[in-house]
């Protein structure tokens, strides 16, 4: 079903994958250098699945944080996958393949989803993304794990830049129509507002205020 | 680090259950409920909203404090390249080149 994508994209998908391995690789260092044994960042990498809850959640652990905190500061991080389940229901399958399916959701497959034009390609550009990080961002931890202190900064790289601007280029199209658009800028302004003082993962979810724009635009038009 | 093996696995059981839950929510709710195609399209809407809210904060903040120039810079560039209809490989590899660069001129 990948030839339904266009050439760029999949290029565009190999290219985050690359880079998801790399700040795995990161993660993987990260986590051992800060005393776990191998065995946390390759598993937490395969069961969890989400970059952002998992660093969290480890750094949590080695400051002497209680495992309580370090679970819901994670689950507080990924909360976000809620909206994004609503909004691409329609790609993670049905039956056994709805287990996998929903596992592979991350900000960047559904990302790729919401800007594929119809289903087919939605579930192509969903599945051939979801599937990689899968494989990537384990094996980039379980590498870094290996190789201990070599790969602790991959910020040299630029790969932080990527993450907003694949996301930014791929919400862009959405961006054209007025509704999405004020929202978006509204809801990112909040989020920025409130990230000094909330916990990570919340002015994300406090950005939803946003839409309220859109909502009352409708009823007015 | 003042856990042991047996809460560390349970740590991590919780983590990952709770987070396929997180993950489950949208589709078991979807397939339950029929939604009208308004609240279909604001639901994506809500999607956009939350990512246009991610690009925000990782691409201006680091930790509770602000990311720097060299981040911003790149994802910048990125977006204008994207917003001016260049393929989407050479927007992210753009955005990548750029902040390696103003790094490497030791601009943080």
């Amino acid at each position: 079903m990948w030839r339904t994508l266009d050439r760029d994209l999949v290029r565009g998908v190999a290219v985050i994958c690359l880079s998801v391995a790399v700040i795995g690789a990161s993660y993987g260092a990260v986590a051992v250098t800060s005393g776990f044994p191998i065995w946390v960042p390759a598993v937490t990498a395969v069961v969890v699945l989400a970059g952002s809850s998992e660093f969290l959640f480890v750094g949590i652990l080695a400051a002497g944080g209680s495992p309580v905190a370090a679970v819901l500061a994670g689950l507080l991080v990924n909360a976000r996958h809620i909206t994004y389940g609503l909004a691409v229901s329609d790609v993670v399958g049905s039956g056994w393949r709805k287990i996998a399916g929903t596992h592979l959701m991350n900000d960047e497959s559904v990302v790729l989803a919401l800007s594929q034009p119809d289903p087919a390609r939605r579930r192509a550009a969903y599945w051939l993304c979801g599937a990689g990080i899968l494989l990537c961002w384990p094996a980039g931890a379980l590498a870094g794990a290996l190789a201990g202190g070599a790969l602790r900064n991959p910020d040299a790289l630029g790969l932080d830049a990527m993450f907003p601007a694949a996301i930014l280029a791929l919400i862009l199209p959405a961006l054209r129509q007025p509704g999405p658009r004020y929202a978006a800028i509204a809801g990112a302004a909040i989020a920025l507002a409130t990230a000094p003082f909330l916990p990570p993962g919340l002015p994300e979810l406090l950005a939803l205020g946003g839409l309220a724009l859109t909502v009352r635009r409708r009823v007015a038009a | 680090m003042s856990i042991g093996t047996p809460g560390l696995v349970v740590a991590i059981a919780v983590l990952a259950g709770g987070t396929f839950a997180i993950r489950l929510a949208g589709p078991f709710l979807r397939a339950r409920i029929e939604f009208s195609p308004r609240v279909v399209a604001l639901l994506e809407t809500a999607a956009v909203v939350v990512l246009a809210a991610l690009v925000a904060i990782t691409a201006l903040t680091s930790g509770h404090g602000f990311a720097g120039v060299a981040r911003p810079a790149g994802v910048v560039t990125g977006g204008v390249l994207a917003a001016r209809g260049a393929p989407f490989f050479v927007v992210i590899l753009a955005a990548a080149a750029c902040t390696a660069a103003l790094r490497l001129l030791q601009i943080p």
